[in-house]
This record gives structure tokens, C-alpha cells and sequence, in this order.
């Protein structure tokens, strides 16, 4: 098990190492500089201003300064953010969307859970098939349409909500809906899956036998048996609502870090792509680490094949 | 699966590690935000105390945040317009664009080279310390410092040895600002700038706390750090969501200032800024909000809802000129006469901007205190007219030795906006010239590199000006050597005109020759596709004055006021 | 299993134990189980399922009017009409016209083109390198899964959207620059999903006895194995169209979707949303109604397929 710990977390360090290698090249060859702007300057501002970030130097001088500052906890300054440490902006604008995050993940599992235990119990029946058909339709209406369409009837027509922010609690209404309606469907058929799974087992034949009722029983047995594989998804839905909000965001002007992914790339500023970059990869790593140490714990045989994955 | 049902206690385990976790974050972040804005409410009851006339909130958005409140290294519209709240410089320009004097007293010179500035002596930072001249050559100077590497820089180079100082060719003590006292301050041009009171209003030309700024190379990046002298304090900054600024008590002329707070958000999404503005959450939407939607502005504007005013930025199409077919002047012409302005701004562009012929938009200030444009109008420089373009693109077809018209790309950088006005010339081009012309579009720091290394046959651009002045418009974009004239445009004669015009005796002489060289260049040899000057779309809550948009269409709040 | 299920349940008394079977689901079974193949069962059990068949037609009536909508359509989706703006639905636009004068209904259905064509030719393209690449690992095993199982971890690992946008910005904006950037990630779920099947089948007995008789390791993994595994990855790759879709829409949204003037759904839905403010519903109505329903259809036909596949479901 430890082994298995170890190795899994070495691996991780050599993926994140190979990750910032490649981001960093990428970065620099794409056409574009952090320094560069519609006006042109004089020749003197620009060999001032590549001096004093240090692009001035071969490339590979950077990459070792880079990684050095890295290495001692560094990230940079922002280029084009004047004086903006990049560790302070990805750290501020975490909370926004990791809380926004949270309250995505806790409705998409609860709802997707519901819709999938009333499928699986009803299987091929009606309920079935209009709890699969709702759960379809989240998925099915994108959060670019359904965000917009949330904001326009429920806060600006109706006046339920703010249009915009993050600041009381209802606040989180509509980003959570926009942001969970696609996870609620992906739930909701793997709970459905399993549990029909499950409720063919013999230990639910077992309890239902016994004369337990079918509330005790779907309660009791067969959704603690089926909830799995939603465990386990946990990790990876977190982090995938995280890294992929930068639309809602955008829309219900949140003060979050998907904010500055995309500007970031489009400003061209290095040190933040940077910090972004390695933000969002070390949270999906570690999400799908914890996701393969979870799975391992809870079920032995996955260690001979290495852990691998939900399916 | 059945596996599982024997291991309960390692499935409840991993339930309450994960949502443990979660839950450690979540509060984790609450704090730190609650933290974050203690020091932003101590001030706000600061502010209110010692106020005494009735509180007065002004609301409006930007679309991006500003990148720096450090004078030196202010680059945009998003910190000039914070700026021009925070910081208080020599001058100030009026609601007619005219520079008045702000902190200083007296400025005295014969021959718009030599200036004497007498400073005002009642003016504090901060922090208490009184403002003097000192604030203002230190600021300069490094400003011009190559290691502050401050990208407006060239705003200073009219200061005698600024450019060569900069450029590491000279020391700082030869640059020519020099503080003769604490209220005095001596400057010395390169060449007589009869504009210099104007430029004394540019954001690179504010002042800087001395001792604030040795101090912390970051002073300017939170708002506790900043050491500022304005009407307003900057009393909260929470970064990528709002910044507060409060009226400052100690403005020498607080009287004359009325709002007592003002809360800028940043919001990117303009359909979201429009429904905030219709909610009531901001008083104000104009250009750096993000414009209101397009669709909506006629409406608007009808039930006298929206504003439309003039903009001193000019929309245009550069043509490669050194590339076939757009090396022939007929072609050029024969794509500028296919081109319906009118109709373009009627269905596409909707904000009743003005059809262009020149360079130089309406707003721009001219000789003897009338616009440019009255004086030199653009009208007679060329016409629309589709038959003659089709001659003319025939004619030059032929001069090319062209049996049929090439391929060639219009290249615009991504924008709904660029996208539906390249999309409706392009179809009039189709229609009207029977040719072909691609699209495609990049985003802004790939394609401004594509337009400066001219690897383009059309290229979208538009201008804005930094001072109210012509030159903006003539020098920077005609003239064969500037760094700006990414169609390589290139007339001796106008070049001529251009050099003849810097050390011309008079303003009047000075412009009478750039408006010679616009005239060569736009009428003659139709140099690029002038489309529509700028306008922008101000909406604004009933019971706010003096809130307006100034020449270049930045919002000028400070003297607002509220009913 | 259906039938053991209901063997087992009539030995007891308790009556909630029972379900009420349709007459035709009854004799379906009866007839079902015995005589057919494999595939001719599978295809059954899906005929059987009304939503994914539902699906399925919708999936064949979208593609089939964005073939034929066009070509007998008079107008055309790039000729801009700027006397004609903002038309409502009428007879002769029947979904209106947008901001430029151009036809709707032309527009949605040339959209529906690229959309469709981006989301299918990514699905095969991450099939085809996901068959290759999660065959070679599951068949071969040991070091050689190990080093390329690492490879595709590491790619997986890198933020899917800075891939995209990096990429947009290196290349130009354009059909092929999107399926390229779905693709540089997209075939690694593909790939395991290979790999787990031809690990699981590598060690039949068709397998063992193939590989005795002297067959290549390509003429194993890709005659026999992948076949055999067909289920799972038929199931992966219906369910990856929709998600293709779902991305050209997501990167036109932020401005990196294909060249104007052609449309794609997610351009048009861009340019529609900013439009409801001012009424023109229909500019937001149209692709993004058939956006839905086409990821919609594609979703419920894949869980039917994957319903119909995975026995442990059958009744």
C-alpha cells in the first residue's frame, strides 16, 4: 500500500516537472509577448523593459531561473498586472470559485444521486426513463446557453437574484445551477448503473428476504454499495467544476481564477500562465491521486491492476 | 462489487476524509476574505465621519482591471480613469478637453520650450506630506529610468535628454526638470511643444511620494500601500472584483468634489454589465464598461435612455502597401469607394458614428480655438461610388498586369464586433467589386504581431489619441518611419510636410501642414480605408451631473455630483 | 440476471417482491435468449429501448436536414442583407433573419454541418489513435504499458483548456485547428478503455489459441481482440460526439471557434445570447434548441447502446 503511495505520488512530481517543462516552452513560442503593445514605443523602452524581466536572456537561462524561483516557492510577478505577486492573485481568487466549486459539487451529487437512485428502482419503468430524460437535459442545455438564459428570466426579468457577484448566499443560485446541471447527469447514470447492479446482487435478495422494507433497504444496502464509484468521482468532478468555470464566471462576473486563465494566456502574461497552469494541473493530479488512494482503500483487488480509473 | 459490502468502516472513512477536506478549504478561503476587508471598512467609517454634507455613491464598472496605479507604469484607459480620481497633477483637462491648472499655480513661458511652473502650496499626500516640486521631478526622472522600465516613458521624451537618459545615454541629472525650490519647477523641452500644458495632464506626468516609492518596488499594487494626493483615497482594492475610492478630506479643493464614495467593479461580460445598469446596481455604462449591446442602442437612445457622443479614435482598414494588388493606388481607392459607410453604421456598428474620409476625427481640438475638422474637413477627400470603383479596380487590375483579382484576407483580432463589420464589407466588396475576400481573425497579441510584421493584404485597426492634438493621427500613422504605420504607407512629400511641421513658427502653420499631408495621404493615395470615427454610448441614472465622457471617451467622474 | 431473478423471488411469499411484467416483455425474453448471436441480441435490446431510439432518429432527421436544408434552400448563410436585420420567423425566413440580414434557418443547418462534422471527425480520430494506443498498451503489458500508460497520465494531467487555447493561438482559428486541439487530449479516455477490454481479453482462449498458431501481435489485437471488445469503445465514442459538439460551442464562446463568416452552433449561440435583451430571441432560439437536442439524442442513444451492451443490465 505504501509502495503504491509512494510511487503513484513520485509519478505525479514527474508529470508536474514534464508539465511545466512543456507549458513553458509552448508559451514561448507562441507569437506574442507579455511586453508588446498596440503603440509602438521606442526601441529604448523595449530593451528597458526586457532587461528588467529578464527576456532578454536565451531562453533555457530562463526555464532555470524559473524553475529555481519555483523551487523556493516563487512563482513571479505578474507582467502585466504591475507588482501583482502571482501566488497572491491565484490564492485571492481561489476562494471565490472553490467555494462556488463546493456548492456545484454538493447539489450535482445530491441531485444526480436522487435522479439515479428513482432510476434505478424504477428500472425501465416510466420513472426510469423521465428521471434519465431531466438528468439528459442538463447535460444537454450547455451552461454557455443556460447560464445567460438563468441570469436573464430568474434575475434580471423576475428579479429573484442578482444579476452578478458573489456576495450572499443566493448569490450562489444560479452559478451553482449552471455549473452542476451537466455533473448532475453524469451522476445520476453512474448511481443508476451500479445500483441496478447492485439490486440484482444477492446480499440485496438477501435483506429483501428478511421482510426489510424497500426504503430500509435501498437506504441501507444497496446505495451504500453503489456509492462507489461517485466517491471516487468526487476528486475528479471537483476539480473538472474548478478548472472549468471560467464561463460562468465570466458571465455572473465572479471574482475568480478562470478569470485569469483565459486573460492570462491572451495578455501573454508568462509568470501567471505559469502559475495557473501549475495551480489547476497540481489540483487535478491530486484529485485523481486521492481518487486511486481512495479506491485502493476501499477495494484491494484494484492494486494488482494499478488503480486505475472509476470504470 | 460484493467486495465492498464487507468494508463499511473504509467507505465511511473516505466519505469523511473527502468532505473534511472540502470543508477545510471552504472555511479556510472565508476567512482570509473576511479578513481581507477589515482594514476597507475601518476606512469607510473614517471617511464618513468627517463628512458632513449627505453621503453621495457613484457606481460604474470597468471591464478589466486597471494593471498598475503607479503613474510611471500606467499604460490604459482602466488606470486613467482611477488615476484621474486618486492623483492630481499640474493641469487638468476641462470638460472641453482644455488643460486648466490643477496643481499648478502659474505656468510662464515665451517660446513653448522653456517653462517656469509655479505650484500651488496647499496641497498634501496622504500621508500628510505637503506636495512640492521635488514630487514631481523625482516622478519624471523615474519614470525615464531605464530600470523602471516604464513603458509610457516616450510620454517624457519631449523633456530635454529624456530619450537619450532613458536609453541609458545620458544621467538623470541632465534631463530637463529641474526643482529650483519647493513650489518651483524648471523644465526644458527638446523642441518647442506648444501642447506641453496638455501633456502636463497625462497620467505619466503625475507625481509619486518619494519615500512611499523607494521603499516598496509594490507600493502601488494594494490599496493600503498607496500614497496618493487626489480628491479621492483609494480605501479598498480587492483584486480582479472592486476598488473604493473615498472623497479625500484634505483635497485642497475638497468643496468643489461631491461624491463621497465611489465603487468601481470590474466586470468583464457586457450583456451583464447592461442588466446590472438595469437592476440598479451601477449609475453608469460607457466605453471602458464595456459598450452597451449593440442591438439595444437605437431603442435606447429613442427613449433618450442612452447618450451618444463623439469619440477622438478613428476606425480603419489598413491595406499592405507593399504587397499586390494593394500596392496600386486604384485598387485602393476602388475598395474605399465599394464601401457604404452609412449603411455600416446604421445596421452594424449602430452607435451613429460619423462616416470617415480623413484620419483625424471631429473631436480633435484644431487652430484658433476651433475643431480640425471645421477648419479642414474630410468630406471632399473621396467619394462612394460603385460605378467608379469598378473602373478604377479594372484600371488597376490592369496596371498590375492581373487578369483576375488574387487572393487576398481581410485580418481582423477577435471581436463580435470587428467580426460583423469585416463580415458586412466584406459582402459589399462581393456585391459591389465582384471580388472575393476572405476573413480571418486572431486573437489580440498574435495579430497585433501578424499587422506589425505586415504579413496581412487588409488589415482591421483603429486609433485613439493619446493628447488632444492632431499629430496623434498624422504623424503616428502616415509618416513613413513611425513604428505605427503598419501598412508601410510611404510618401516623400508627406514625410516632407510631417518634418516641416514640428518646428513650424506657429500652431496654425503647424497644423495647416499636417492637415496638407492627411489630405495627400487619405485623398491622393487613399493610404488605408478610413470606416467611421468612434463614438461611445454612455447610459446614466437620472439625478447624476457632470459625469460625462471626455475627448478620447473616458469617463470624467471626479466633479460629478448627485441630486 | 432477468431470469434468475425471478426464479429466485417466486420462492418467496412477500407480494412487493413481484414486478409486473408487460406481455410483450415476456414473451420478448422467451424468444430472445436462446436462438440469436451475439450482435443480432445486442441489437434487439436496443431496438427495445424507446428513448434511445428515440434518439437515434433524432440523431438520423438533424443530420439528414443539415444535408438537405441547405442544398435546396434559395438563400444562402453568408449573403448579408443590411435592409432585412433582425426579421422575426416568417414564411420566407422561416427562422428568422440576424443581425446582418442573413438567414437563419440557412445558418442553423450549415451549422448544424460544421458542428456535427467537428464532433464526428474528433470521435474518430480519438478512436483510431485510442484503438492503436490503448491496444499496443493492454496487449503487450509490462514495461510497455508502463512507459506509454505514463505518457497519456501526463497528458491528461495538463489543464484541457490551456492545451486548447495555446494551440488556438499557435495555429490560426480554424475547423482544423479545433479538431486538433480536441484531439490532443481527448484519445487518451479512449485508449484505457482499450486497453482495460484487450487486457480482460488478451488471455481467452480465441486469443491464446491464435497467438499459437504463430499470428502477428497486430493481427491479434486487430483482428481479434478489438472486436471483441467492440462494445465499450462503440458505447466511449457515441458518447464523445456530444462532448465535441459541447467544446467547438464552448470555444466560439470565448472568441476561438471557426473563421466567419461561416457558422458553427457555438458561434451563433454567441452572437445570440447578447440578442435577448432586445427581443431577438430567435437568434439564440434556434442553434441552441438544436444544439441540445443533438447532444441530447447522441446521449440517450449512447446510454442505450451502453444499456444494451453491458449484460449485467439486461432483463
Amino acid at each position: 500500500m505504501l509502495r503504491f503511495i509512494v510511487s503513484k505520488f513520485l509519478y505525479m512530481l514527474l508529470s508536474l516537472f514534464l508539465l511545466i517543462t512543456a507549458t513553458f516552452m509552448l508559451m514561448n513560442a507562441v507569437p506574442g509577448s507579455p511586453l508588446q503593445s498596440e503603440k509602438a514605443t521606442s526601441e529604448a523602452v523595449q530593451k528597458n523593459l526586457e532587461a528588467y524581466y529578464g527576456l532578454d536572456k536565451p531562453l533555457i537561462v530562463q526555464y532555470g531561473k524559473y524553475m529555481n524561483n519555483l523551487l523556493h516557492g516563487d512563482m513571479g510577478i505578474s507582467m502585466k498586472k504591475k507588482f501583482q505577486s502571482v501566488d497572491k492573485m491565484i490564492a485571492d481568487s481561489f476562494g471565490p470559485s472553490l467555494r462556488l466549486g463546493i456548492s456545484a459539487v454538493i447539489t450535482a451529487v445530491v441531485v444526480g444521486c436522487i435522479l439515479g437512485i428513482i432510476a434505478a428502482m424504477y428500472h425501465r419503468k416510466l420513472l426510469d426513463n423521465l428521471a434519465m430524460i431531466i438528468a439528459v437535459i442538463g447535460l444537454a442545455i450547455p451552461s454557455i446557453v443556460l447560464g445567460p438564459l438563468l441570469q436573464y428570466t430568474l434575475a434580471f426579468k423576475l428579479r429573484w437574484f442578482e444579476v452578478s457577484g458573489l456576495e450572499g448566499p443566493l448569490d450562489y443560485v444560479l452559478p451553482t445551477i449552471a455549473l452542476a446541471s451537466g455533473p448532475i447527469a453524469f451522476i445520476a447514470r453512474l448511481l443508476r448503473s451500479t445500483m441496478i447492479e447492485v439490486l440484482n446482487a444477492d446480499f440485496i435478495k438477501t435483506a429483501k428476504s428478511k421482510g426489510l422494507s424497500g426504503y430500509v433497504i435501498i437506504v441501507r444496502h444497496a446505495l451504500r454499495n453503489s456509492m462507489l464509484p461517485v466517491i471516487t468521482y468526487l476528486g475528479p468532478l471537483t476539480a473538472g467544476i474548478i478548472t472549468g468555470s471560467v464561463v460562468i464566471e465570466k458571465i455572473f462576473a465572479i471574482p475568480g481564477i478562470g478569470k485569469y486563465f483565459v486573460q492570462s494566456v491572451i495578455d501573454r502574461d508568462y509568470p501567471l500562465i505559469m502559475g495557473i497552469t501549475i495551480f489547476y494541473a497540481v489540483i487535478l493530479m491530486v484529485s485523481r491521486f486521492l481518487a486511486d488512494v481512495a479506491y485502493v482503500l476501499v477495494d484491494p483487488r484494484m492494486r494488482a491492476s494499478g488503480g486505475k480509473g472509476a470504470k | 462489487m460484493k467486495g465492498n459490502f464487507k468494508k463499511p468502516v473504509h467507505f465511511m472513512l473516505v466519505l469523511v476524509i473527502a468532505f473534511s477536506m472540502l470543508l477545510a478549504a471552504c472555511s479556510g478561503n472565508n476567512n482570509g476574505g473576511n479578513n481581507a476587508q477589515d482594514p476597507a471598512n475601518n476606512g469607510a467609517n473614517n471617511g464618513a465621519a468627517e463628512e458632513n454634507k449627505t453621503p453621495q455613491e457613484f457606481r460604474f464598472t470597468l471591464a478589466s482591471e486597471p494593471p498598475s496605479l503607479d503613474p510611471a507604469l500606467m499604460t490604459d484607459a482602466q488606470s486613467s480613469i482611477v488615476a484621474a480620481g486618486l492623483y492630481e497633477g499640474l493641469t487638468r483637462l476641462n470638460t472641453k478637453g482644455e488643460p486648466e491648472n490643477a496643481l499648478a499655480q502659474e505656468i510662464i513661458t515665451e517660446d513653448n520650450q522653456n517653462y517656469t511652473i509655479k505650484l500651488r502650496q496647499d496641497a498634501k499626500w496622504s500621508n500628510g506630506d505637503p506636495v512640492t516640486a521635488k514630487d514631481f521631478e523625482f516622478a519624471w526622472k523615474r519614470a525615464l529610468n531605464p530600470e523602471t522600465a516604464s513603458e509610457y516613458a516616450y510620454m517624457l521624451f519631449y523633456l530635454e535628454n529624456g530619450e537619450k537618459y532613458n536609453a541609458g545615454e545620458a544621467s538623470a541629472d541632465d534631463v530637463g526638470v529641474k526643482a529650483t525650490d519647493d513650489y518651483t519647477l524648471e523644465v526644458k523641452l527638446y523642441t518647442p511643444a506648444p501642447y506641453f500644458t496638455s501633456l502636463l495632464s497625462h497620467y505619466t506626468y503625475l507625481p509619486v511620494h518619494q519615500a512611499t516609492v523607494e521603499g516598496a518596488a509594490d507600493w502601488a499594487a494594494e490599496a493600503n500601500t498607496i500614497v496618493s494626493n487626489g480628491p479621492f483615497r483609494l480605501t479598498e482594492w480587492k483584486h480582479a472584483d472592486k476598488l473604493v475610492l473615498e472623497k479625500n478630506p484634505d483635497y485642497y479643493n475638497a468643496d468643489a468634489i461631491n461624491f463621497t464614495k465611489v465603487t468601481i467593479s470590474l466586470v468583464e461580460d457586457e450583456n451583464t454589465v447592461y442588466q446590472m445598469y438595469e437592476t440598479d446596481k451601477i449609475d453608469w455604462i460607457g466605453a471602458q464598461a464595456g459598450s452597451v449591446p449593440s442591438d439595444l442602442i437605437p431603442q435606447l437612445v429613442e427613449q433618450k435612455k442612452a447618450e451618444i457622443t463623439a469619440v477622438a479614435s478613428t476606425y480603419y482598414y489598413l491595406f499592405n502597401n507593399n504587397k499586390v494588388p494593394f500596392n496600386n493606388v486604384n485598387v485602393r481607392k476602388a475598395f474605399s469607394m465599394s464601401i457604404d459607410r452609412q449603411a455600416l453604421i446604421d445596421n452594424v456598428a449602430k452607435a451613429n458614428q460619423t462616416p470617415a474620409f480623413g484620419l483625424v476625427p471631429p473631436s480633435i481640438a484644431g487652430p484658433e480655438g476651433k475643431m480640425f475638422r471645421e477648419v479642414y474637413p474630410d468630406t471632399g477627400f473621396s467619394t462612394e461610388n460603385v460605378e467608379e470603383a469598378k473602373a478604377l479596380l479594372a484600371k488597376g487590375l490592369q496596371e498590375l498586369g492581373l487578369s483576375e483579382f488574387p487572393e487576398v484576407t481581410l485580418l481582423y483580432n477577435t471581436s463580435e464586433g470587428h467580426k460583423a463589420i469585416a463580415e458586412a464589407a466584406v459582402d459589399m466588396w462581393r456585391t459591389n467589386l465582384g471580388v472575393e475576400v476572405k476573413l480571418a481573425n486572431q486573437e489580440w497579441g498574435t495579430f497585433l504581431e501578424t499587422r506589425k510584421a505586415g504579413q496581412f493584404d487588409i488589415a482591421r485597426s483603429g486609433w485613439g489619441a493619446d493628447i488632444n492634438h492632431p499629430i496623434n493621427f498624422t504623424y503616428d500613422l502616415i509618416y513613413s518611419k513611425s513604428g505605427n504605420n503598419d501598412g508601410k504607407y510611404n510618401n516623400p512629400a508627406v514625410d516632407k510636410l510631417l518634418d516641416d511641421s514640428l518646428v513650424s513658427s506657429s500652431a496654425e502653420e503647424s497644423m495647416a501642414k499636417m492637415a496638407e499631408a492627411e489630405k495627400i495621404a487619405l485623398s491622393d493615395d487613399m493610404a488605408v480605408l478610413p470606416m467611421y470615427y468612434y463614438t461611445t454610448v454612455t447610459m446614466i441614472k437620472p439625478g447624476f451631473e457632470g459625469v460625462i465622457s471626455d475627448y478620447a471617451g473616458h469617463i470624467d467622474w471626479v466633479h460629478g455630483s448627485k441630486k | 440476471m432477468a431470469n434468475q431473478h425471478h426464479g429466485n423471488a417466486s420462492d418467496h411469499l412477500s407480494p412487493e417482491l413481484f414486478e409486473k411484467l408487460e406481455r410483450e416483455e415476456v414473451l420478448k425474453d422467451e424468444v430472445g435468449r436462446k436462438s440469436l448471436t451475439a450482435w443480432q441480441d445486442i441489437r434487439m435490446r436496443l431496438l427495445s429501448n424507446k428513448l434511445a431510439m428515440v434518439g437515434f432518429w433524432i440523431i438520423i432527421l438533424i443530420i439528414l436536414a443539415s444535408i438537405l436544408i441547405p442544398w435546396i434552400s434559395p438563400q444562402d448563410h453568408y449573403t448579408t442583407n443590411l435592409q432585412n436585420t433582425n426579421q422575426p420567423p416568417s414564411s420566407t425566413h422561416w427562422f428568422g433573419t440576424d443581425d446582418l440580414g442573413r438567414d437563419l434557418m440557412e445558418r442553423t443547418w450549415k451549422g448544424a454541418q460544421i458542428s456535427i462534422f467537428v464532433g464526428v471527425v474528433a470521435a474518430l480520430i480519438d478512436l483510431i489513435i485510442g484503438i492503436i494506443y490503448g491496444g499496443i498498451m493492454g496487449y503487450f503489458g509490462g514495461r510497455v504499458d508502463e512507459v506509454m500508460n505514463r505518457f497519456s497520465e501526463i497528458l491528461y494531467s495538463i489543464p484541457y483548456l490551456l492545451v486548447v487555447i495555446l494551440l488556438l493561438v499557435v495555429m490560426e482559428p480554424s475547423l482544423t485547428t479545433i479538431i486538433v486541439a480536441m484531439s490532443i487530449t481527448g484519445w487518451i479516455n479512449m485508449a484505457w478503455i482499450v486497453r482495460g477490454q484487450v487486457m480482460q481479453l488478451k488471455n481467452q482462449e480465441y486469443a491464446l489459441a491464435s497467438k499459437s498458431l504463430g499470428a502477428s501481435a497486430f493481427r491479434i489485437i486487430f483482428r481479434h481482440l478489438i472486436p471483441n471488445a467492440m462494445g465499450p469503445i462503440l458505447v466511449t465514442l457515441t458518447l464523445t460526439v456530444p462532448n465535441a459538439i459541447f467544446t467547438e460551442a464552448f470555444l466560439s464562446f470565448l472568441g476561438l471557434g471557426v473563421q466567419s463568416p461561416t457558422a458553427s452552433w457555438g458561434t451563433m449561440i454567441d452572437d445570440g445570447v447578447g440578442a435577448i435583451f432586445s427581443g431577438h430571441t430567435w437568434r439564440l432560439l434556434f442553434p441552441a434548441l438544436f444544439l441540445s437536442l443533438t447532444i441530447f439524442a447522441f446521449n440517450v442513444f449512447g446510454d442505450g447502446l451502453r444499456d444494451a451492451f453491458d449484460p449485467k443490465l439486461k432483463k
